[in-house]
């Protein structure tokens, strides 16, 4: 069951109507404008035990994301198919707003959004990660783990995965005498198959304005917010109205034509960390 | 269920025989539970959501809200509505659906009439064949209406897909599970704003936008008739015998 959150910081007008005036003049608190997302830094590999993990820090907003590869079964309607399993966890510690407890709507919604974009649009090649069809598949765990929050999960989120996915290492198979099949070394060299990369492009609804990349008092004082993923042709490959507002026909299309832009900016950060970590390796 | 080799026949007609964008029988039907404030019964084709609101009503005092009311949404599938027995426990799946179903009708429900109160809305899927959050969000215009809790205006949902590279209306299990894209929409057409939107599959910039107009024109579809069952609903005989509205 959902319910209205009541816990939400009470937003004074005056401070919405300030944030307002001041979009006016074309700025934000932060001094960015309105397509500009926050300062991006990814750093790959910072846990030995996983089998790729990423660290983004988005403005202040910190992610850190690892992945686990091990032995499973694949779903019986894919028998030809590995497994993905997408969780998130708002731990209390990254922020006053998050409670202990078991994934409330919030993580559930956000790792769902991670999943669906990554799955339907096949970003990972789910064939490659087959071991035995209808029988023993790899299955790929992406646990997301919220460590600052500073507005805008989602764009964050998605960064950390795809950046952990392209630096994570397939465990090693032997396979034994008896015929049964084990796992020898939980990382190789052999990375995960790739077949695309995708961004997320969240933006914000406040007054009549569209703005990139929310930080959390934006968050706040927002109407609604947007989320769209796309690829790097430019296509959309998942899409999430979130909050409690609505939007007009226009502003669906306007946040479209803005989200697509800013999708640009990301993609080249997100090259620019790649490249880098392949020069410290 | 196993993948039609076509969803699109060579006279241009879809797997049930329907033209891209046409929609799939509806039926509607208010007032059913005798208990609740409001209800409303809906089935698009083969899909059937039942929907129950209570309120407003005094809310609990930790989540009650000074300036209006709360909205609870539950969002829940029959163990028997789909192909397999479904675990009533909430799944992951379920608690999502409520999220995005409240937070659409968070901006529709008038809240600021009724502080400190609850207003419950309880959607239970009773069969399943694609489209149920839609599906849910009429069923849950028309149970809102019935409780007489002031709505900006009625709304309606309905999902568009994409098989074999065209958009459709309303798209029914199959073409859920094997299409290319699945994207709901739930839309208040009257006021010409969107309240809910989700993408799963892939889209050009280009389909995502006609996928939005689609998806408002049938709902304008959708909402006639919402109006015209609750003017059905409401005629009243007088000692002659006559219909008055």
């Amino acid at each position: 069951m959902s319910i209205t959150p009541y816990r939400v910081p009470v937003v004074p007008k005056i401070k919405r109507d300030n944030y307002i005036k001041l979009y006016e003049k074309g700025f934000r608190t932060d001094e960015r404008d309105f397509y500009t997302p926050r300062k991006i830094c990814i750093k790959t590999n910072v846990l030995e035990k996983a089998n790729g993990s990423s660290l983004v820090k988005l403005g202040n907003t910190t992610i850190l994301a690892g992945i686990k590869i091990e032995l499973g079964q694949p779903y019986p309607d894919t028998p030809n198919e590995g497994v993905l399993q997408v969780h998130a966890e708002l731990s209390p510690l990254a922020s006053s707003l998050f409670e202990p407890g078991p994934p409330d709507e919030n993580s559930i919604e956000l790792s769902r959004v991670i999943d669906r974009s990554l799955r339907d649009p096949k970003v990972i090649d789910f064939n490659s990660l087959i071991i035995n069809p209808g029988n023993k598949a790899w299955v790929i765990w992406i646990d997301l783990y919220a460590l600052d929050y500073d507005g805008n999960l989602f764009d964050a989120s998605m960064l950390a995965t795809m950046s952990a996915l392209y630096t994570a290492r397939m465990p090693e198979l032997e396979e034994l005498e008896t015929g049964e099949i084990k796992i020898k070394n939980k990382v190789s060299n052999k990375p995960i198959k790739i077949n695309k990369r995708i961004v997320s492009v969240t933006t914000a609804k406040i007054g009549k304005y569209i703005i990139v990349d929310p930080n959390l008092d934006e968050e706040i004082i927002s109407d609604t917010r947007s989320v769209l993923v796309f690829d790097e042709e430019g296509n959309i490959v998942g899409a999430q109205k979130t909050g409690m507002g609505s939007y007009t026909m226009e502003e669906i299309n306007n946040t479209i034509e803005i989200s697509s832009k800013a999708s640009q900016v990301y993609f080249k950060l997100l090259e620019e960390a790649l490249e880098n970590e392949k020069l410290e390796r | 269920m196993v993948r039609p080799e076509k969803f699109i026949d060579d006279s241009g007609r879809r797997v049930d025989g329907r033209l891209p964008n046409e929609l799939r029988p509806i039926k509607m039907q208010i007032g059913l539970l005798k208990n609740a404030s409001g209800s409303a019964l809906v089935e698009y084709g083969l899909t059937k959501v039942i929907v129950a609101v209570y309120g407003p009503r005094e809310s609990q005092k930790f989540v009650s809200l000074p300036d209006r009311a709360s909205l609870r949404v539950r969002y829940h599938m029959a163990p028997f509505s789909t192909e397999e027995r479904k675990n009533p426990v909430p799944t992951r799946r379920e608690i999502e659906l409520s999220k995005v179903l409240r937070e659409s009708l968070e901006s529709i429900v008038m809240t600021n009439y009724f502080p400190r109160t609850t207003i419950d809305v309880f959607v239970e899927v009773l069969q399943s064949d694609g489209g149920t959050r839609t599906v849910a969000a009429t069923a849950a215009s028309l149970a809102l209406a019935d409780a007489g809790i002031p709505i900006k205006a009625l709304f309606g949902g309905v999902a568009i897909g994409k098989v074999d590279g065209v958009l459709v209306v309303d798209i029914n299990e199959v073409e859920d599970m094997y299409g290319d894209a699945d994207m709901p929409i739930i839309a208040a057409p009257d006021l010409g704003l969107v309240t809910l939107y989700q993408l799963n599959g892939v889209l050009s910039k280009d389909e995502f936008q006609e996928a939005f107009d689609m998806a408002i024109n049938a709902i304008t579809r959708i909402v006639n008739m919402e109006k015209e069952t609750l003017k059905s609903s409401y005629q009243v005989e007088n000692k002659e015998g006559d219909i008055e509205k």
